[in-house]
């Protein structure tokens, strides 16, 4: 019996339940009902979301893939196409940091295998609390091992990615995590079943309890009772998983499948139904033949179960042993445990006897849809007032006097040390960055570059969010997240082709939430349009929020890029003393959101900085041409701690080369002081910092006018020492090693302290 | 000349190898199944790097009981060439085709970045190429590295010249800071006494092309391919 309880268990709302009954035109059983309450739950039906996502744009010739299937493909050229989707699993990974971190590794490594793609690179996208708050070490050491565990073991480089720090992720920490592989372009493998009386098969780990509601807990918000959860966080184990991913990529070079689709949230359930429905066909399976890791498994805790590392497949008919081979030769058992059929149901027996009959469009299409009620969250206009001109005085400043040498020096060196900046060596050296031999360009250069062995191609990735830009503003904060991705993919010389994104808010229930929703979608689609690229896939994790307090709106972006010739990419750091220093793009001394405001002054308020759509487009067109006639020996976008953090990333990792730049100062507020600052630490959009070698500085100059971007010979790299003059005061004069010093060991010294 | 290259179900840099040997060395290379028994007339046997079994219980405690160890170890002890790179070295270690053991890094975490090693000892078959002395700058992915054996294991392969490799600065001096897992004595690589089956932590595969980073890695391969023309007698 259905009672009022039993559906609160299953988060599901009378209405919806009433619409259960509606459609099946009886009353469910608790198997019944709890294969609903997943398929219907946020994390599987998109039911608060969908509406938004729909205004995406997703098409382009570029396109192989948009979403709907495991993940987006794109043609890279040759033959070939790149694989990719970023997914979150940050509900697990706050309740347990290691598992949580490393089945999202393992589920999107699936998502991408699945396709038919060998898996190549993997990227990651974390937020925590602040560095030095209770618990944030615990996050972070579990996060980042369960990644390096997973993906080193299972031997795919994680070859970049992001963190940053900021106080409202501290009960909700955010892990997205982006996989892509490779595949020829006219072998993608779809999640289908058809073909009445195919044999469907199950193949890879056992059946446990482990990850029971794993979906129907990512679809609600957390409270004290959280730890409680702790049964429905899965167990990774990634050399099943290695097992698997050869397996499945042998099998599917055989052309034996009909389809394949892995079993990630909502287990059985989801693959069955998913198949099921996308080939027009309905799947009959008995839970007495899935393989069990527990005795006394009930069927609803088989179907519900999200145990990590199985593989659900439909073999064509005939071609069933040499499925069964392949899968032996791994020492994996391929189990047939059911058949395709042609009612379009989901029928679940046991040991012969029907224990529920669900029709699958009921599952999927007439799960419910909200077009939930949105209002502009009241916060909003006073955090975007900021008066710069009544910024407390600057404590990093002391008692020198205006015209002091350095007098900005101490403020670089503390926006170098601050963890959101400060190089995250101590996180990436964990990660196998390089098994594969492609990794062109290492961690901590901006975007990952791998090499597409057999071309003389290579792919650039990167994946950038920015939660307090889009706290201030999330449809500007959406835009600056995809122009920023797209900039650091074109920063490496790469033409970026596509965008997959993770969206993660708080409870889109309450109406301020779901308006920072709906804006940050338009944005991003404003952006992705403007700069052609589509968004292929991705996923939404929604209800981000403890004890009612909700993350920034964080929609991370990942995008991908392709360079025609590998050994043409371009990296961060500075070549050669005495080469020129050019800055493409206009700094226009914007603090809004920045990190020197949050750092210095404490304060995070503003708009964040505008981004003109054109001006961008045109910066990473000019990039992408500077760098294909190899006329670029370095490029570096300006982000978090603006121009001169840049420059000074440029300086680090090099043999000591520095740099001697003059910049004019901002004009936004009556302090000179801080409209040195503004311009030096001013986080204004579209702006890169390039060298150049001396003969190429006409032409470089020349295209860029004929681009129609701003560019200006600002200095040239050299000595040992950072030299920004700003307004003919010399800000900025600082060692290189004392710079790097700071930037290099602030996260290190942080464990080593907490250690010793 | 032709690499035979181990694969085991959890290796995963069984195709940086062969890549190194076919692509850029334009040498024949063939894999070789872990449950066959047959080297496939390779001429150098390399085991590569990875996780052979998922290595819950200890690295490579496992590997050393598949079919294909019988084989590698009879081609080791007729003077064949074998090396051992990464998880392949926990396996040479486990088989008891080399002494000492691995513990766990110092530092507990998995570390994956570049380091310098020095050539100790010229006279096998994976560095007949290099000069005693040389600093090669390779990476090292790998959480369990640190090498150990007991003193007297130790005092032994100092004495008959086994350490093959140690970690070292830049500029080929012993450092601390340079051990990147606390290996005793710096020692990143060791051969057996008959010197033709080599053991390493760094990846030489992984630092073959100059678009990868660095190309002091190809010594390792360019020695083999010389010893292998004209064997050193041993």
């Amino acid at each position: 019996m259905i009672d009022s309880q039993a559906l609160e268990r299953h988060g599901l709302k009378p209405d919806e339940y009433e619409r259960i009954v509606r459609f099946m035109g009886r009353e469910p059983n608790l198997t019944e009902l709890g294969i609903f309450s997943v398929m219907w739950s946020e994390h599987c039906s998109y039911k608060s979301s969908r509406v938004h996502l729909k205004t995406l744009p997703t098409d382009g010739p570029q396109v192989l893939q948009g979403p709907g299937e495991n993940a987006g493909a794109v043609d890279i050229g040759d033959g070939l196409a790149a694989v990719f989707k970023i997914e979150s699993h940050n509900h697990p990974s706050f309740i347990e940091p290691y598992q949580g971190a490393a089945t999202g590794v393992g589920g999107i490594i699936r998502d991408i295998f699945t396709m038919g793609a060998r898996p190549i690179a993997l990227l990651n996208s974390l937020r925590f609390g602040a560095l030095d708050a209770p618990g944030t070490r615990r996050l972070l050491e579990g996060v980042v091992a369960g990644i390096a565990g997973y993906g080193n073991s299972i031997g795919i480089p994680t070859v970049g990615g992001e963190i940053a720090f900021e106080p409202s992720y501290a009960g909700n920490p955010l892990v997205n995590v982006f996989c892509l592989g490779i595949a020829r372009a006219s072998d993608i493998v779809k999640g289908v079943a058809s073909g009445v009386g195919n044999s469907v098969y199950y193949v890879g780990a056992k059946t446990g309890r482990d990850g029971i509601h794993g979906a129907t807990m990512a679809s609600a918000e957390f409270d004290e009772k959280s730890a409680e959860k702790r049964p429905a966080v899965q167990v990774g184990d990634p050399f099943m998983e290695k097992l698997l991913l050869e397996a499945c990529l042998e099998v599917m070079q055989t052309d034996a499948l009909v389809g394949i689709q892995d079993m990630g949230a909502a287990g059985l359930t989801c693959s069955t139904t998913e198949m099921g429905s996308r080939g027009g066909a309905g799947v009959e399976l008995d839970v007495a033949l899935v393989p069990q890791r527990e005795t006394g498994m009930t069927p609803y805790e088989i179907m519900l179960s999200e145990s990590q590392e199985r593989m659900l497949l439909v073999a064509k008919p005939g071609r069933e042993h040499e499925v069964e081979r392949i899968f032996e030769k791994w020492d994996l058992h391929a189990v047939r445990i059911g058949r395709v059929t042609d009612d379009g149901m989901l029928r679940v027996k046991e040991n012969g006897k029907v224990v529920a009959e669900i029709p699958n469009r009921a599952l999927t299409d007439e799960a419910p849809l909200y077009r939930r009620p949105m209002t502009e969250p009241p916060y909003l206009r006073e955090v975007q007032a900021l008066d710069v001109d009544a910024l407390e005085k600057n404590p990093y400043f002391g008692a020198k006097s205006d015209a002091a040498e350095n007098a900005h020096g101490p403020v670089l060196l503390a926006l170098l040390a601050s963890p959101t900046i400060a190089s995250k060596r101590w996180v990436y050296r964990q990660y196998d960055h390089m098994v594969r031999t492609n990794t062109i360009n290492l961690p901590g250069m901006g975007a990952g570059v791998v090499r597409i062995k057999g071309t003389d191609r290579a792919l650039a990735m990167s994946v950038d969010g920015n939660g307090r830009y889009c706290y201030l503003d999330p449809y500007r904060g959406a835009m600056l997240a995809v122009a920023e991705a797209a900039r650091n993919v074109a920063c490496s010389g790469a033409r970026p082709l596509a965008a997959t994104n993770c969206l993660n808010f708080g409870n889109p229930e309450r109406p301020a939430i779901m308006w920072q929703f709906a804006k940050a979608v338009e944005g991003m689609g404003a952006a992705c349009r403007a700069l052609d690229v589509p968004i292929t896939g991705g996923n939404v994790s929604l209800y981000n929020e403890t004890d009612g307090n909700a993350v920034y709106p964080t929609p991370t972006i990942g995008v991908v890029g392709l360079l025609e010739h590998a050994d043409r990419v371009v990296g961060r750091r500075f070549q050669e003393s005495g080469d020129a220093i050019i800055l493409l793009g206009e700094g226009l001394g914007e603090l809004g959101g920045s990190e020197y405001l949050k750092m210095v002054h404490d304060l995070v308020r503003g708009l964040p900085p505008a981004l003109d759509l054109n001006a961008e487009r045109a910066l990473q067109q000019l990039l992408v041409a500077l760098a294909g006639e190899r006329l670029m020996r370095s490029a570096h976008d300006c982000s978090e701690g603006g121009l001169a953090v840049a420059l000074a990333e440029c300086c680090f990792e090099t043999v000591g080369v520095g740099a001697e730049v003059s910049i004019g100062a901002a004009a936004v507020a009556h302090d000179a002081r801080l409209n040195r600052a503004a311009a030096l630490f001013g986080e204004s959009a579209s702006r890169v910092v390039i060298s150049v070698v001396p003969a190429d500085v006409t032409r470089v100059l020349e295209q860029a006018s004929a681009a129609g971007v701003p560019a200006r010979l600002i200095g040239q790299t050299g000595g040992n020492r950072l030299r920004i003059a700003v307004g003919g005061e010399m800000a900025v004069d600082t060692a290189v090693t004392e710079a790097e010093r700071a930037w290099s060991t602030a996260i290190e010294q942080y464990f080593a302290k907490r250690v010793a | 000349m032709k690499f035979g290259i181990v694969v085991f179900p959890g290796s995963n840099c069984d195709e940086d190898a062969f890549h190194a040997a076919k692509e850029v060395f334009g040498q024949e290379a063939e894999y070789l199944w872990h449950k066959d028994a047959d080297l496939k007339g390779a001429d150098v046997v390399i085991l590569p790097g990875g996780f052979a079994h998922g290595d819950y219980l200890r690295t490579g405690a496992m590997a050393r009981f598949s079919p294909i160890m019988n084989p590698v170890r009879a081609f080791a002890e007729r003077g064949g060439p074998v090396l051992g790179i990464c998880n392949g070295f926990q396996i040479l270690l486990e088989a008891g085709l080399l002494p000492g053991a691995m513990l766990r890094n110092k530092g507990l975490q998995y570390r994956c970045e570049h380091v310098h090693i020095r050539v100790e000892q010229t006279d096998t078959p994976f560095t007949s190429g290099a000069s005693a002395g040389t600093v090669l700058r390779i990476p090292i992915g790998h959480g369990e590295g640190n090498y150990f054996a007991p003193p007297d294991v130790l005092q032994q392969l100092e004495a008959s010249r086994q350490v093959v490799f140690r970690y070292t600065d830049a500029q080929g001096r012993i450092d601390e800071a340079a051990n990147p897992n606390g290996s005793v004595n710096a020692i990143a690589g060791i051969c057996s006494q008959q010197r033709n089956v080599v053991g390493m932590m760094p990846h030489p595969e992984r630092a073959c092309e100059a678009l990868l980073g660095g190309v002091d890695g190809c010594a390792i391969f360019a020695s083999v391919l010389r010893w292998v023309g004209s064997p050193l007698k041993v």
